[in-house]
């Protein structure tokens, strides 16, 4: 039929480039270097728990802040007119017309124990009143290398994966909806609650998933803005191919378990949004 | 004597320099079924948004029970509306929907659960209530859009065009569906619809609005046999409309021949529009005939034959069941009674010719694409 030979090419795309490295990584994992079939790069897995502890854990939380921050920013924005709406969306994507690492280099400068925060901080004497209150001999607020910094990173880059979709559900929430709510006696807290939140889930969902799953597979900010002291799953992942450590089937077998471990949490969530439209990762 | 319960005070809307509500006065008896009729765009729906608190009028004061209700938001009004297209809450299944209203005023439980069940058994949907509001047709969701309204036990139900949605046979059955509600469970209905049919048929009183002003109050049969002006005689049914005179108290001069009527009270000689429905006009034989005709136009439509003809160069319609073939000389006869005599008004001349008649006036009428442009105001 005509209209199959037209999917022939995305056919062609999946089975070259999704498919196959799939069966690629799955080959390696179970492979030694010797090519035997081996569980060994399973086995071993427990050595990298801290790593992967850590990337879910982080992940989560700059996840979560997403939500925190872009929520009421993406309901407030959709408030207003649309010429406001507009601007607010375009503000909202224009960091991601820069470089990833331009961003992150600039974080990097910013939040130096030498860097502009801290000088300015430092100009404003606000190291001075806390020495003289606390007696202490404090010289700068030390944010560079540390968890936090990480965290917030991946807010920082991935925030507008969480805006957009949360923004787009509500926008095409329709205003009949709430009106009967009011009508039927809903204050506009209430309205909030029971009408607009449940309805604006499904973009919250879409928003996590686009945030988490780069948070967790994330490598340059761990050694950017981490310092290299949190070992995340991307830098070990990232070690076993081009690193020191060289072992792709280690590798494979870790990417794997995290691909694993991503799906059940995706699973897990969209069993809570059963019902709605939301966008499936399954 | 039936007791006043909502009263619009000279109303006026503006939106910049457009004048939707042109200083309306209503006033809404308690328990009575009160349709707002007329064309898209005429401020019906405005005026019902105005009781139901979702617009604030820009001059003119609403009350409710003798209260002033300008500035009272809807969830503070004892006033539920269903609105068109329904506006269901999508996450909630059908009992949760009719629930709603109920959960927000904090109702125990079990009082919840017995009046929910009692509404969907109102709207002929009991054991509806697990179902999701995807898995149900439109006029089923339209069921349980009424539902969730009555289920609060509003003094006043507004209904924005509920049944625009519906296929010709559904919305005839919920309209007979709507009037046994209204009955059974006894509040006031505030109807929105351009539907002449669906006002005649449901209301007790139907309000005929155009260009934001109200052109006639009266019952259904006062509308129809009494119209105010040439505007409500062509919005309600067919009418033809004829310049005529009258020539002195039960003379009515019309094609240079007097015809008796019931009309007095006009000046001698008063020019006047004669409205005379298509049913009211007896085909005879030319001699017989206080007018002489020729028909150029026959459509058969089950019940009677719409036959144009056409009067020294103005084209009435008849509905009759004689049939008489295109080309033939005809007389007709008009009862006293037949005639409607209304003063000139700013829409005398607009209506009330068949030249362009065209046999599909009734689907023009109540099809279903007069109901998309529903949205206006």
């Amino acid at each position: 039929m005509k209209n199959k030979s037209l999917s022939i090419p995305y056919v062609v795309w999946m089975a070259f480039f999704v498919v196959a490295p799939l069966v690629l990584i799955v080959a390696y994992a179970f492979t030694a270097r010797d090519g035997s079939v081996t569980l060994d790069n399973f086995n071993n897995m427990g050595v990298y728990f801290p790593a992967f502890y850590n990337s879910f854990a982080l992940a989560a939380a700059a996840t979560l802040l997403c939500i925190l921050i872009g929520y009421p920013l993406a309901y407030f924005v959709s408030k207003e007119s649309l010429l406001v709406r507009k601007v607010a969306m375009m503000l909202i994507m224009l960091p991601m017309w820069m470089n990833f690492l331009l961003r992150t280099y600039a974080w990097m400068s910013l939040l130096d124990d030498n860097g502009l925060i801290n000088q300015f901080l430092r100009t404003v004497g606000v190291f001075d009143l806390v020495n003289a209150l606390s007696g202490g001999n404090m010289t700068c607020l030390h944010m560079i290398n540390t968890q936090g910094a990480i965290v917030l990173g991946m807010v920082y880059n991935f925030l507008p994966f969480m805006i957009m979709p949360i923004f787009s559900v509500i926008d095409k929430i329709d205003p009949r909806v709430i009106e009967a709510a009011q009508d039927l006696g809903a204050d506009n807290a209430m309205v909030f609650r029971k009408v607009v939140f449940p309805l604006s889930l499904p973009g919250v969902l879409s928003g996590v998933t686009m945030v988490f799953i780069p948070s967790v597979s994330t490598f340059a900010l761990s050694r950017l803005l981490g310092g290299g002291k949190t070992l995340l799953l991307g830098d070990l992942i990232e070690m076993q191919f081009l690193g020191n450590a060289y072992n792709p089937h280690l590798g494979s077998a870790i990417a794997l378990v995290m691909m694993v471990i991503v799906l059940v949490c995706m699973a897990v969530m969209n069993r809570f949004g059963e019902g709605e439209e939301g966008v499936s990762v399954l | 004597m039936p007791k006043e319960l909502i009263r619009l005070s000279d109303c006026v809307m503006k939106f910049d320099n457009d004048v939707i509500l042109d200083h309306i006065n209503l006033y809404i008896n308690d328990k009575e079924f009160l349709t707002l009729l007329g064309p898209s765009g005429c401020g019906k729906t405005t005026t019902l948004r105005i009781i139901g608190g979702f617009q604030k009028p820009t001059a003119g004061d609403v009350f409710f029970d003798g209260v002033r209700i300008n500035d009272v938001p809807p969830h503070k009004r004892k006033v539920n509306t269903v609105f068109q297209k329904y506006a269901l809450f999508t996450h909630l299944n059908i009992f949760e929907n009719v629930a709603f209203g109920l959960r927000i005023a904090k109702t125990p439980e079990d009082e919840v659960r017995r009046r929910v069940e009692e509404a969907l058994s109102l709207v002929n949907l009991a054991g509806y209530g697990k179902r999701a509001v995807d898995a149900l047709s439109g006029g089923q969701q339209q069921r349980v859009a009424i539902a969730r309204a009555v289920v609060n036990r509003p003094q006043v139900l507004l209904l924005d065009e509920p049944l625009g949605a519906l296929d010709l046979k559904l919305r005839k059955d919920m309209q007979i569906e709507l009037k046994r509600i209204q009955q059974q469970v006894g509040i006031t209905f505030v109807y929105v619809t351009h539907d002449q049919e669906e006002a005649l048929t449901m209301s007790d009183t139907i309000v005929v609005m155009n260009g934001g002003k109200i052109q006639q109050i009266g019952s259904p049969e006062d509308i129809y046999n009494e119209p105010k002006n040439a505007f409500v005689a062509d919005f309600i049914g067919e009418s033809n409309i004829i310049d005529g005179v009258m020539q002195e108290d039960y003379v009515l001069g019309m094609y240079g021949r007097r015809f008796p009527c019931l009309d007095k009270g006009f000046a001698p000689g008063e020019a006047v529009d004669v409205v005379i429905r298509p049913e009211d006009i007896d085909i005879v034989s030319p001699d017989q005939g206080q007018l002489t005709g020729t028909v150029t136009e026959v459509t058969f439509k089950g019940v009677h034959y719409d036959t144009i003809v056409d009067f020294r160069g103005f084209k009435w319609l008849i509905q009759t069941t004689d049939y008489s073939p295109v080309g033939a000389r005809i007389g007709v006869k008009i009862d006293p009674d037949g005639f409607h005599i209304m003063k000139k008004s700013a829409y005398s001349g607009q209506f009330g010719d068949y030249s362009s008649y065209s046999a599909e006036y009734d689907e023009l009428n109540e099809g279903p694409g007069k109901a998309e442009d529903g949205d206006e105001e």
